[in-house]
């Protein structure tokens, strides 16, 4: 009886295991690796969701495009406007300002850029740019009326003195680069489409 | 202690609870609660057999764009439907322009402000704005229609026992109140201004039957645009407004039942292999060792004992 | 560990020494689910429940926090943030389902590992503080769970939250008072639903705390097994991992196909459509009910009808927080020696007795409440009490248990049936001890 039992319970007592040996050391493995590679690839796709969930919802995505009705801007004059909730410049230059901004060498910008290459063709006098400071973010000044438009005509940053000239081109203070023209088209002549 | 105390407690609620039953018991043999009205004539939804219904349906959009074109016509003017937006209006297979132009000629506009005094004012939609509110808020909603509320569509198939089934039974079931409820009832007698819909929870709905016509709606496609159909294809409407993403849910459920499944029956096999060695690997000792077994055998055959 | 044949952590990779040089964490771990935590070798399937209740808390709270990321809680932005979840966020549909038959899921797991040990008598000495700290970790889920239903802001969300703080009410003198204090207001409004929020937050965290308490208490004596019998010796255990690592693995494969197959195809199955509703504290939905996992409860609360004494609002509270509370003094009123429900004949007629009327008081709890129902709850309700109170005190003191085997490896190597024979009876088939000496 005991013999029995013995056999039933333990039939090779010297190696792991009868008819595996060598051979079903891999057998076994293959099988454990498949089993738990398997699982973890899945837990690695279970995870995915987690990280797509952050980027920007529908709602904000819709809201990537703004159209900003230009009509009323006059000469000299500019506008603030909200695009992808942050502020937007519009402005319509004198022919002044288009020819001061023209004068200037590109050695002398510490981002070469020139009027034409930030404005549409045969739209020279419309300059749209973001109204974020190129340095740390701030909204700089002389958008509106009587806004200091510091020393080179265009803007001013309050918070470290960057100023900017009239095609918006980083003149001098901490700014690295000029100010951001967002993609635009004019979808007529009084509305610009950014975005 | 604690058993003494426990038991004495275990007998009071017992005891009060026999107290409640008996007594309820009493109350209801004395006088059984009157039937009423709602539950002998209530009727369940009628069933409605959709594209989306099963695990692998999908919706069918031109029966969602015709529903779409009933809403739009008989529905919108008193039922909001804040929570879609007209963008979404790509899944019934819109293009961008279809949907500026639905957005802009929807007849209510956005509530806005005048940029140049201030004022409150509307604007005609974009295909970023949510579908806008009939009624500017709940008390002009009440005031136009009897004090009565029409709820907002946009989740009206979730939350209604019955999804699609009960709004197209609710839209279809308009009928006279039949003399017998009037007779066994006389108090249940559908009042002035309410109109009586067995498929209504309460049977008497402020709702006057909203689709009264065949031809109603000229659908685009020329299908004819009987009662039955217009609530069909509207409820398949709403069935899309309540869960817009259906249809990617259960794509994504196929994939992940199917992984799962795979997972589970190689970790099944695994599991099985690592115990088989288990039951190999077992090494007796003590007294069911063979050797042991065998030498108590020994002596015991030796000196006699028959165990 | 008690066990001294456990195996000891040897890190082979120099990277692990020198961690666990340092902050013997990767020991712990290999001591509590790795190759160095002895394991009876006959649990069944009964005994997966607690791993894959772990399983659940992380889904719950990973799939929490992410939903936090997008949920506005304030009255007037709840429902529509939780719709903005499900319309617009990038797979928000899947996370929002997953984390609300999540908490199903979790629930179910939990009880099917409670009347685990009911039947098995996991409560019994020496585990009575591990058997404890579960009770708590289930109150605290209960908790959670409640204050997590109200934020969607829906109907049910409302007026549950209404009817469950309504029960402060039912203490006199301090009720009302207490239940303003709770909602911070004279109904739920905007300060009920930022406090929930905050605590529906932050009790997972405590309850993950608890866990380890649970398990670290478990550790000590290890788990218990099927016959109830103490481990003896070596033979009678298996290291945790790889045996039962793979055998809670691939269960848990199949209890997760399970929850994938209700959460993608069914997922408002467990729900109710009152809550795609927003809440309207001038209109009452129909029939209030919480979810399914308090239907047993809210049957007991239901049960009481008359004023005896005290009024009946209040024998429903009472009774429906001392069915829990009970709980906690199980491992004294059942002071049976013999643990395993398998061994005790009478106690087991009577543990299905208790399932029955568990499911019984659901069914009611879920339905209206019709003198009918009203009937079976009040009937439901005494067996509960009396089961527990009444019956189990006496069963256990009176009871004739069969005999246990000798070890958990005779029980595996041989069969239950033999070995519950006692030693040195004629009556078994061939292979046991006793007859191999009576030869």
């Amino acid at each position: 009886m005991a013999t029995r039992a013995q056999s039933a319970e333990v039939p090779a007592t010297t190696d792991s295991g009868g008819s595996t040996g060598e051979e079903g050391v891999r057998r076994r493995d293959f099988l454990n690796v498949a089993a738990v590679s398997f699982a973890g690839v899945g837990g690695v796709v279970a995870l995915a969701p987690l990280f797509v969930q952050m980027a920007p919802s529908a709602d904000v995505l819709a809201l990537a495009t703004t159209e900003v009705d230009i009509s009323k801007i006059q000469p000299g004059q500019g506008i603030k406007a909200v695009w992808r909730k942050q502020p937007v410049f519009i402005r319509n230059l004198t022919p002044k300002e288009i020819a001061e901004a023209n004068a200037v060498a590109m050695s002398d910008l510490r981002d070469p850029e020139s009027l034409a290459q930030r404005t549409k063709p045969g739209k020279m006098n419309w300059l749209i740019t973001l109204g974020v400071c190129t340095h740390l973010g701030c909204v700089p000044l002389g958008i509106g009326e009587g806004e200091n438009k510091g020393p080179y005509g265009g803007y001013f940053c309050p918070c470290h003195g960057s100023a900017y000239d009239t095609a918006a081109r980083i003149r001098t203070g901490p700014a690295p680069t000029n100010l951001v023209v967002p993609d635009y088209e004019f979808t007529s002549d009084t509305t610009v489409k950014i975005g | 202690m604690v058993r003494v105390i426990g038991f004495l407690v275990g007998l009071v609620f017992a005891g009060v609870l026999l107290i409640s039953l008996v007594s309820n018991a009493a109350t209801y043999f004395a006088s059984p609660p009157e039937a009423t009205a709602a539950e002998e004539f209530h009727e369940h939804a009628k069933p409605l057999k959709l594209a989306s219904d099963g695990p692998f349906g999908k919706f069918d959009t031109r029966q969602l764009q015709r529903g779409f074109q009933v809403y739009a016509e008989v529905c919108a003017a008193c039922h909001g439907l804040n929570l879609v937006a007209f963008r979404d209006l790509k899944a019934l297979g819109y293009n961008e322009a279809e949907i500026k132009k639905i957005a802009a000629d929807w007849k209510t506009e956005v509530p806005s402000i005048n940029p140049d005094t201030g004022e409150a004012a509307t604007r005609p939609a974009l295909p970023s704005d949510r579908f806008p509110d009939p009624f500017p808020n709940e008390v002009a909603a009440r005031a136009a229609n009897n004090n009565a509320f029409p709820p907002d569509l946009s989740l009206i198939a979730k939350a209604r026992e019955g999804g699609a089934a009960y709004t197209y039974s609710l839209l279809t079931g308009y009928q006279n109140q039949p003399a017998e409820l009037v007779h066994k009832f006389p108090d249940a007698k559908t009042p002035e201004g309410l109109y009586y819909n067995p498929y209504f929870p309460n049977l008497n709905l402020a709702m006057p039957p909203p689709l009264t016509a065949n031809g109603q709606v000229t659908y685009a496609d020329g299908r004819p645009a009987t009662i039955d159909q217009m609530a069909k294809d509207v409820s398949a409407f709403l069935e899309w407004t309540a869960e817009p993403k259906l249809e990617s849910r259960r794509a994504a459920g196929l994939a992940v039942a199917i992984f799962l499944l795979i997972a589970t029956i190689l970790g099944y096999l695994a599991y099985r292999q690592i115990w088989q060695e288990a039951k190999r690997k077992v090494r007796v000792t003590g007294v069911l060792d063979p050797a042991n077994q065998a030498k108590n055998r020994r002596a015991k055959a030796k000196s006699g004992v028959a165990g | 560990m008690s066990f001294s044949w456990a195996k000891p952590y040897e890190p082979k990779h120099p990277l692990m020494r020198w961690i666990d040089e340092r902050l013997p964490l990767p020991r712990v771990v290999y001591g509590a689910i790795g190759g160095g935590y002895p394991v009876p070798r006959n649990l069944n399937y009964w005994w997966n429940f607690g791993v894959l209740a772990g399983i659940f808390l992380t889904i719950q709270i990973v799939t929490g926090i992410v939903l936090a990321m997008h949920y506005t809680a304030s009255v007037d932005g709840a429902f529509n943030s939780v719709e903005h979840i499900m319309r617009d966020v990038n797979a928000g549909w899947l996370i929002r389902y997953a984390h609300m038959n999540g908490a199903s899921f979790f629930f179910i797991v939990v009880y099917l590992h409670i009347f685990r040990s009911l039947y098995y008598g996991s409560y019994k000495a020496p585990r009575e503080l591990v058997w404890m700290l579960g009770l708590v970790i289930y109150l605290l889920m209960m908790a959670t769970a409640f204050m997590g239903y109200v934020l969607p802001w829906g109907q049910m969300s409302y007026w549950g939250a209404q009817v469950i703080t309504g029960f402060f009410s039912a203490f006199p003198l301090v009720g009302e008072p207490l239940r303003v204090w709770l909602l911070g207001g004279y109904a739920p409004d905007q300060a009920a639903l930022t406090r929930f929020f905050s605590l529906h937050y932050l009790l997972p965290f405590i309850i993950a705390a608890v866990v380890i308490l649970h398990i670290w208490a478990l550790h000590i004596p290890g788990s218990g097994n099927p016959t109830g019998v103490d481990v003896k010796e070596e033979r009678d255990t298996l290291p945790f991992h790889p045996f039962y690592t793979a055998k809670d693995g691939w269960f848990a494969g199949a209890f997760l196909l399970l929850y994938a197959i209700v959460t993608y195809f069914a997922p408002n199955y467990l729900g109710h459509p009152d809550n795609y509703i927003p809440a309207d504290p001038l209109a009452t939905p129909a029939h209030i009910v919480p979810e399914w996992y308090f239907w047993p409860f809210y049957a007991i609360l239901r049960a009481f009808t008359v004023d005896f004494i005290l009024p009946a609002k209040l024998w429903g509270v009472l009774a429906m927080f001392l069915s829990i509370l009970l709980l906690f003094f199980l491992p004294w009123l059942d002071k049976s020696p013999v643990r395993s429900g398998s061994y005790r004949p009478l106690f087991k007629r009577f543990f299905w007795l208790l399932v029955a009327d568990v499911v019984i008081l659901g069914w009611a709890g879920g339905s209206h409440a019709t003198p009918f129902w009203i009937a079976v709850s009040q009937i439901a309700s005494a067996y509960y009490f009396l089961h527990f109170l009444v019956i189990l005190p006496l069963v256990s003191r009176f009871e004739t248990p069969l005999p246990l085997p000798s070890s958990i490896s005779e029980s595996v190597l041989h069969g239950e049936e033999a070995e519950a024979a006692p030693v040195g009876s004629k009556k078994k088939r061939g292979g046991s001890v006793a007859t191999a000496a009576a030869e």
